[in-house]
């Protein structure tokens, strides 16, 4: 499928955020098409995760909508005006609020920094536990697939493995299947090679790379500029809570238009200068 | 020393610490986990209401003498007409009491395990209970064990107050064997060291418990 057909899958529009008074999100615009990669990029503190979080229900914005094709349509502003404040605000509002999120949460999955897999079940379980304990799928069927995925990723001998048992490009691994294994429209990553040591990062990178061209539409919050310049096809640069620049990575990583993205390219390319 | 008396007192109270005192024990401990669980959660609750209320609770039960709270059941409630037998007043009593006590043992384990446990069960499509229940807790246990160890250890050795409310548990029987032999010193110390015995081997448990509990966690 060449990019131009693509169907729209997300659109987000003027999402912002505060956390007490830091405004952090300042009206962040997101446009999401089935089989895109889309790498966030942007120095620390810019607003990276709590987009991603955003996408995922785990971060409620205050203001902004968020499309998500098939549903939900999310206004978060109006949102939080008709919910009222606390926990004496409007229950059926309150109750709408939270249907979004799950809806939005239903549509999503989210692959952590820190892999959050459950320490207390294996590998497998972790796999399975989506499927079998939300979505109804029989055991037999969550497990067949499971080991299909855990194959792909070279993992099958570790089915029965716990999590503390494994390597951190392994556990990213797992933590990588866990998601695919909800059969998501969305794949979220929030900078999933960054907590790795060097020589790990390659297998997970490589991983990512083909749920990209299986054709996975995918959200990646990265550092690893040459996997965003190879696999994604936007790049959206962050700072300060707004998407300063937006383009192909040919245009952000070989000719970006603005000052704030030629620094922050220089910082990361070339650190001791 | 009457040896014979030791050896003849020694099965009576054994079997009254295992048909009154541990039963007692074993029941008000688990009733009292459920209590501390959901005065946990009270606690944890972002509704400021159902938190202060959790919080109270926790402040009476531990700013109240637990021979107190007994009376106030056995000999206090039915003068409003509520009158319960010594058995199921005894454990009304002591698993109120281990609520309180480890409510605040609950609240910090579920506070131990990291946030990104929440978040996981979550983006995996779990509610907010599933997620406590086959997510959050089983972690929890783990670091709990030791602490609520402590708490049941230190009830079975509270269950001797009973007697005041006239159940037949261990040091009940103790006291009735000294009363008609004489032998105070004698009995008493033998129920001691039967009380001893019991959490020795509960200590034992404990530790056998933890090692079972550790096979999922990084060393
Ligand atoms: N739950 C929270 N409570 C309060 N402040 C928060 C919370 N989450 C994020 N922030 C703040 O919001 C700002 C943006 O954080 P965010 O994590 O989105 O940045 P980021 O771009 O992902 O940074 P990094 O590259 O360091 O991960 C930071 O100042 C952070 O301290
Ligand atoms: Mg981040």
């Amino acid at each position: 499928m060449s990019p131009t057909d693509r169907t729209p899958l997300l659109t987000a529009r003027g999402i912002e955020k505060s956390f007490g008074a830091n405004h952090v999100l300042r009206g962040v615009d997101l446009d999401v098409r089935r089989g895109d990669v889309v790498a966030l990029i942007g120095a620390s503190g810019s607003g990276k995760t709590t987009v991603l979080r955003s996408l995922n229900g785990l971060e409620t914005p205050d203001a902004g909508v968020l499309e998500l094709a098939g549903g939900p349509v999310v206004d978060f502003g109006a949102q939080a005006a008709a919910a009222g404040p606390g926990w004496f605000g409007n229950r059926t509002a309150r109750a709408a609020a939270k249907a979004n999120r799950a809806a939005l949460r239903d549509r999503s999955a989210m692959v952590f920094q820190h892999h959050n897999l459950f320490p207390h079940r294996t590998v497998l379980e972790n796999v399975i536990e989506g499927p079998c304990q939300v979505q109804g799928v029989p055991r037999a069927t969550a497990t067949g697939r499971a080991e299909e995925l855990l194959a792909r990723v070279g993992l099958t001998e570790k089915r029965d493995a716990y999590p503390h048992q494994l390597s951190g490009g392994q556990q990213q691994r797992v933590g990588i299947v866990r998601a695919l294994a909800l059969q998501p429209d969305l794949l979220l990553f929030d900078e999933p090679t960054s907590a790795l040591d060097p020589e790990l990062v390659g297998e997970v990178l490589t991983v990512m790379k083909e749920l990209a061209d299986e054709g996975w539409t995918m959200v990646v919050v990265t550092h690893e500029l040459s996997f965003a310049r190879q696999v994604a096809n936007q790049v959206l640069f962050l700072d300060g809570g707004v998407v300063v620049e937006h383009g192909t990575p040919e245009q952000i990583f070989t000719a970006p238009a603005e000052e704030r993205t030629r620094r922050f390219l220089d910082r990361i390319l070339h650190p001791l200068d | 020393m009457d040896w014979q008396l030791v050896a003849e007192s020694f099965w009576p109270l054994l079997r009254g610490g295992l048909i009154g005192t541990m039963p007692l024990a074993l029941a008000s401990f688990a009733i009292g986990l459920v209590v501390a669980l959901l005065v946990a959660l009270l606690r944890l609750s972002p509704n400021p209401v159902l938190s202060w209320v959790g919080r109270a609770y926790i402040s009476l039960i531990r700013g109240t003498p637990l021979l107190v709270q007994l009376f106030i059941i056995f000999y206090g409630l039915p003068q409003l007409g509520i009158r319960i037998d010594p058995w199921p007043s005894a454990i009304i009593a002591f698993s109120m009491n281990v609520g309180g006590y480890a409510a605040e043992v609950v609240r910090a384990a579920i506070l131990s395990v990291p946030k990104g446990q929440w978040e996981a069960g979550w983006t995996v499509g779990m509610s907010p209970a599933r997620t406590l229940g086959r997510i959050i807790l089983p972690q929890a246990a783990r670091v709990s064990v030791p602490p609520l160890s402590n708490t049941f250890i230190s009830l079975v050795k509270d269950t001797s107050l009973a007697t005041l409310i006239l159940v037949t548990e261990m040091f009940r029987i103790a006291q009735q064997i000294a009363a008609f032999s004489n032998e105070f010193l004698l009995i008493y110390t033998e129920a001691a060291l039967i009380y001893w015995m019991f959490c020795t081997v509960l200590s034992t448990g404990q530790n056998v418990l933890e090692k079972r509990l550790d096979r999922y966690v990084a060393h």
